[in-house]
């Protein structure tokens, strides 16, 4: 009786065969609509700072280092890849990959740094429209850039409603921060 | 050349020591995912134990709290030299969505020497092995620094613009 039920066992083991996975040793395919490392397409973004806006790790984050060059830097090591900012990317620059293997002895390895050349606008030089009637809007655009104080107090003045030849001469003989 | 110093640093099988510093329990069920046999982590002579003093590596999950981090320390010191650690999931290697709160350290890299990440929310079982294989050297690091640029000639637009000016016909006639 033993015996017999030793070799049932036996029996039960053998019919589904191994199945352990060979992972490192061969390749696992991800499930369908797994959200890995997202990666960036520099060619599509405007750099709308839309994802380090919508991010809840804040692990986009978002600098201008001058006028016309705005740095993106993605810290992955406290993503949680939630994929809310390929969701939220107006030009879909962003997908997430099926890469996984993240594994490292190094925290930068897992991060990206993206250059954006921003245009200004020729009238006020801001890369935004400043434009905008709802005071709420203007104070949300200028928080996003740090240019220097002396520019941006020139800028606000001329942008408003009223027009002044005066202002008009002291922004044409302002001259712009060379690189 | 760390891989090279693991495997003569750890010639027998790996011992592990599971810590958990305030995780919502996403990674730890990941953990022991990993020791099922599907997918069998006993393979590479890995065991589960519950001291850290049998331990060699330490698995920290959750960005270490206020709370736990006198007790994650004293687990650290408990274990015997050579000692590895390895941060699992985004809490641990970053500090996740906690990164800057009060009662929160900010990563298990803030309370003990890690040597090893394996980010995610939670990370695959699969992405738990390829770190454990990655620490014994058995594949190759695939993770690198990504560097991108926008590919544009920087134009000052101020002269483009004021040379447009002067090109352009219709501003000499008003200008007139």
């Amino acid at each position: 009786m033993y015996l017999m039920s030793k070799i049932k066992q036996v029996l039960l083991v053998l019919k589904p065969g191994v199945v352990t996975l060979k992972y490192p040793f061969e390749p696992h395919p991800v499930a369908k609509d797994f959200r890995g490392q997202p990666s960036w397409d520099h060619h599509k973004c405007v750099g709308c700072g839309g994802c380090a806006a919508h991010c809840p790790a804040r692990t986009i984050l978002i600098r201008d280092v001058c006028q016309d060059l705005r740095v993106m830097y993605y810290d992955g090591s406290r993503c949680t890849y939630c994929g809310r900012c390929a969701d939220v990317c107006p030009e879909d620059a962003i997908t997430m990959t099926e890469q996984y293997e993240l594994a490292t002895n190094d925290k930068n390895d897992i991060g990206v740094n993206m250059e954006l050349f921003m245009l200004t606008c020729q009238r006020c030089g801001r890369c935004f429209n400043m434009e905008t009637t709802n005071m709420i809007d203007k104070m949300g655009l200028r928080g996003f850039k740090y240019d220097n104080l002396e520019t941006r107090a020139v800028i606000s003045k001329l942008t408003t409603e009223q027009f002044d030849p005066k202002m008009l001469e002291e922004s044409d003989r302002f001259k712009r921060p060379q690189k | 050349m760390l891989a090279k110093l693991c495997k003569k640093a750890f010639p027998k099988s790996l011992w592990v020591y599971h810590c958990n510093s305030g995780a919502c329990n996403g990674c730890d069920i990941e953990i022991l995912n990993v020791l099922t046999p599907y997918y069998d982590i006993e393979r590479f002579g890995m065991k589960l134990v519950a001291s850290p003093r049998h331990a060699d590596v330490m698995l920290i999950s959750g960005a270490v709290t206020r709370p736990t981090l006198p007790l994650v320390k004293k687990a650290y010191a408990a274990m015997p030299e050579p000692k590895l650690v390895f941060g699992i999931g985004s809490c641990a290697s970053g500090g996740g969505s906690w990164f800057d709160c009060y009662h929160v350290t900010g990563g298990a890299d803030k309370a003990v020497p890690v040597n090893y990440i394996i980010p995610g929310c939670p990370p695959k079982p699969e992405a738990i092995i390829y770190g454990v294989a990655l620490a014994l050297g058995l594949v190759d690091k695939k993770a690198s620094p990504v560097e991108l640029k926008q590919v544009e000639f920087p134009i000052d637009t101020y002269l483009k613009n004021k040379a447009f000016e002067e090109r352009n016909v219709i501003y000499q006639v008003l200008n007139q």
